[in-house]
């Protein structure tokens, strides 16, 4: 599967010379790093639920293939011989069924993960992640709360079409009672899975299929069992001084100076606030629909609370508005490019030149 | 022995079917506004007795069945002690006398939105939900008072809720049709028909988790998932029957059958209306039950009770019973045929229950009549009290959305960040 992947990658969803971009960047930030040790995103997914698991007996994972399969993207590798049947569970193809099935789970005491293949089947699920698990704490007025991890991987792999494609951030973070998290790098995947794990509300945890496979450096801190990240706080992954670039999940890697938002909802809106405040300019990234998506929620939060400090208009870059389409070279104009991106800051940064400084 | 509970075995005749053969006149007078008299003949005519009395009951005892026959006899063997009759008669009137009282309190202006009333049905909430401990979960859909009710949450918190009211059993947040209650294990109240049984299904995969893998040895906790005919339609239900009966989850699907969803009338919206049969295709028993007869109905609940908490495994219990209001308080219930209404307002469960007590000199006329003056009284308080409560403050608007308060997750030594005097408002680099 990695192999295919490499291929898809190199073919299909990340053009080459936005490949070449992203290695530079990741070998810059090597030296920043304490330790020399790299980790996988897939594995600091699997340590994180190792970890968790064992930790806390009522945590449990369901899901198709999650088992015997060691887990459609070997996310679960190993954890049923090491945990059994009764925690590792295979399910029948019912999403409906088991993601139900998890939230009452989680109603009457235990900790569910459960995993969708890929969150586009988990609309056949999302009755139950919107109205039985984000609404519970509010309609029973506190009584019950839904310890329940909604995980798999969001938006574009590489040539898999349409019904396979579609970023989900935009839907889940649109509703109260939900958390919706996005790792990008191996680091935020172990921190943000163990928060989400132990967190008391229903989590959304958006992964990327193209991002499994990346290696990023960890530090000792990050591979500690207790390490875990807060929820609601964004990461600048380097300050940029010309124009703050947020984004989120695989985009992340296609700019250097970004804020990594990690978490979608609960929203890092002073963050965001305080580098436009600084910068002047804002650009969103974002792989997902522009209509009603995450780059609107972020450029009107800017708007109403920064507006006065805005050099230039705010600028959303998002995948076209298509589902979708198969063909390699559609598909990699169907989505951003790290041109696109570089055009839209360029874009921010010369189009207001203020008349008393050219004078 | 009364006639109105004779055996669970013998065939019961398909309502319309008896309607139009004593008043074949009112058959040819109504228009066919999806009343089942035309279906009736096709569909049921090769459903006939023989059928029904093999296949009906799977997973009732020899036991019953052995006091079936020796009631069928000159000496009846009482079903019920006086006590548990009580019990039972008490809870029936509680839900009836309550869901009346909301029928004027909603036309009064009171009460507001869709309220779901549950008239008629009470058999089905008293006779199962009677069998349950307190640990043992209930699952419902929109029609949810009585059962709250019969699990024990307060008549006055119900009453809050409905009013909307602060005091109420989920603050007045979440309405007539979103009862919970972590103290009575009322796990909902859903609106979306169908949401519940999943959401049941993982409370008793919570009961079975908690025995064998967290090795609480006497965690027999079994969940009951209460839901209606038009539901017995829905893909969660049959995604379910699959899982609990693979997984041999500790539940009891309780089919309301009351032949109605809103104006679907059960025999157009069904290709085989005879629910309890989906029961052996994944592998549980399938009951079929009187629910208008709640000697009947509390017998095949114990039945599947004791099943779910031996380990065997779910049951499907089809209860053939009917709501004499409409399907909601906005509902005009202009479809449903005045003949079958009256069919069965003949066989209203509280007043088969009270014949049967009297009759068998189980009780004196008197002491109903005390037990119905009580729930009139506690039916009062909870509207008093209802009227007196305040109503939310603005600042609960934005309370409880999360159980965690600022939304910032648990730090590593497991309290909330948020109360970690350290944690600034700096960005993620902990």
């Amino acid at each position: 599967m990695w192999g295919i992947i490499r291929q898809k990658v190199g073919t299909g969803g990340i053009s080459a010379p936005s490949m070449q971009r992203i290695r530079p960047a990741v070998s810059a930030w090597r030296s920043y790093s304490s330790s020399g040790k790299e980790m996988t995103v897939r594995d600091a997914l699997n340590s994180a639920l190792d970890e968790e698991m064992s930790a806390d007996p009522k945590v449990y994972v369901m899901g198709e293939e999650v088992g015997e399969y060691q887990g459609a993207y070997k996310i679960t590798k190993g954890l049923l011989d090491k945990y059994g049947p009764e925690r590792v569970v295979d399910t029948p193809i019912t999403e409906a069924g088991f993601a139900g099935i998890g939230v009452g789970s989680a109603y009457y005491g235990l900790r569910p993960v459960i995993e969708f293949m890929t969150f586009n089947f988990s609309m056949q699920a999302i009755d139950h992640i919107i109205n039985s698990a984000a609404k519970s704490n509010y309609m029973s007025a506190g009584q019950i709360n839904v310890p329940i991890v909604f995980r798999g991987p969001n938006g574009a792999a590489a040539g898999v079409g349409a019904q396979h494609s579609q970023c989900y951030a935009a839907w889940y973070a649109s509703c109260p009672g939900l958390k919706v998290l996005a790792p990008y790098s191996s680091e935020d995947a172990r921190g943000l899975l163990k928060a989400a794990i132990r967190d008391p509300d229903p989590v959304v945890f958006l992964e990327n299929e193209l991002l499994y496979g990346e290696s990023f450096p960890v530090s000792a801190e990050v591979l500690d069992s207790s390490f875990c990240l807060p929820i609601g706080k964004a990461k600048i992954e380097r300050a940029g001084k010309d124009v703050t670039i947020t984004a989120f999940s695989k985009m992340v890697g296609y700019a250097l100076k970004v804020i990594n938002l990690r978490s979608i909802r609960p929203l890092d809106r002073a963050t965001i606030n305080a580098s436009v405040r600084k910068t002047n300019r804002l650009v969103t990234v974002e792989e997902g629909f522009a209509q009603h998506g995450v780059g609107a929620e972020i450029c009107t939060s800017v708007i109403e609370d920064s507006f006065g400090y805005l050099d230039a208009p705010v600028e959303r870059i998002s995948g076209a508005d298509v589902p979708t389409p198969y063909a390699a070279n559609l598909e990699r104009m169907a989505f951003p490019q790290v041109e696109d991106i570089v055009r839209a800051a360029q874009r921010a940064c010369f189009r207001s030149v203020p008349m008393a400084a050219a004078a | 022995m009364s006639s109105a509970f004779s055996a669970i075995n013998t065939v019961q005749r398909p309502p319309h079917a008896s309607v139009s053969q004593e008043n074949p006149s009112v058959r040819s007078s109504l228009p066919f506004l999806g009343s089942t008299h035309k279906l009736r003949p096709n569909s049921l005519h090769k459903n006939g007795a023989s059928i029904r009395r093999q296949s009906s009951i799977v997973a009732v005892s020899d036991v019953v069945k052995q006091k079936k026959t020796k009631s069928s006899s000159s000496l009846p063997n009482l079903l019920i002690t006086k006590q548990e009759g009580l019990v039972l008669y008490e809870d029936m009137i509680l839900g009836r006398a309550f869901e009346d009282m909301c029928a004027q309190m909603y036309y009064r202006g009171k009460m507001f939105g869709f309220v779901h009333l549950y008239n008629g049905q009470e058999a089905v909430s008293t006779g199962f939900i009677k069998q349950l401990k307190k640990e043992d979960c209930v699952v419902s859909t929109y029609r949810d008072h009585v059962h709250a009710l019969s699990k024990g949450v307060p008549a006055r918190a119900v009453m809050s809720e409905l009013f909307g009211k602060t005091t109420g059993c989920c603050r007045g947040q979440g309405g007539s049709m979103h009862m919970f209650s972590r103290e009575h294990n009322v796990l909902g109240g859903f609106a979306f028909i169908g949401e519940g049984i999943p959401v049941a299904a993982g409370a008793a995969f919570t009961s079975k988790y908690k025995r064998e893998v967290l090795k609480e040895a006497d965690c027999d906790h079994v969940t009951m998932a209460f839901f209606g005919d038009g539901t017995a339609n829905n893909g969660q239900f049959f995604e379910c029957l699959n899982m609990a009966a693979l997984w041999k989850l500790p539940i009891i699907f309780v089919v309301e059958n009351n032949l109605w969803a809103i104006g679907m009338s059960h025999l157009r919206a069904t290709s085989d209306p005879q629910i309890y049969k989906k029961g052996p295709a994944f592998g549980m028993p399938g009951v079929h039950v009187d629910g208008m007869d709640v000697l009947k109905v509390r017998e095949v609940a114990q039945e599947a009770v004791a099943r779910a908490r031996r380990g065997d495994g779910p049951t499907l219990v089809e209860c053939e019973t009917y709501r004499f209001r409409g399907h909601s308080l906005a509902d005009p219930d202009e479809l449903r045929d005045p003949a079958e209404k009256a069919h069965y307002a003949t066989r209203d469960p509280i007043t088969a229950l009270k014949k049967y007590m009297i009759e068998n000199n189980l009780v004196e006329e008197a002491e109903l009549k005390a037990i119905e003056k009580k729930i009139d009284e506690v039916v009062e308080e909870a509207v008093e009290f209802a009227e007196a409560s305040p109503v939310p403050v603005r600042s609960q608007l934005l309370e409880n959305v999360f159980a965690d308060p600022k939304g910032f997750g648990i730090a590593p030594d497991g309290r909330y960040r948020c109360e970690d005097p350290k944690f600034t408002e700096g960005t993620a680099h902990v």
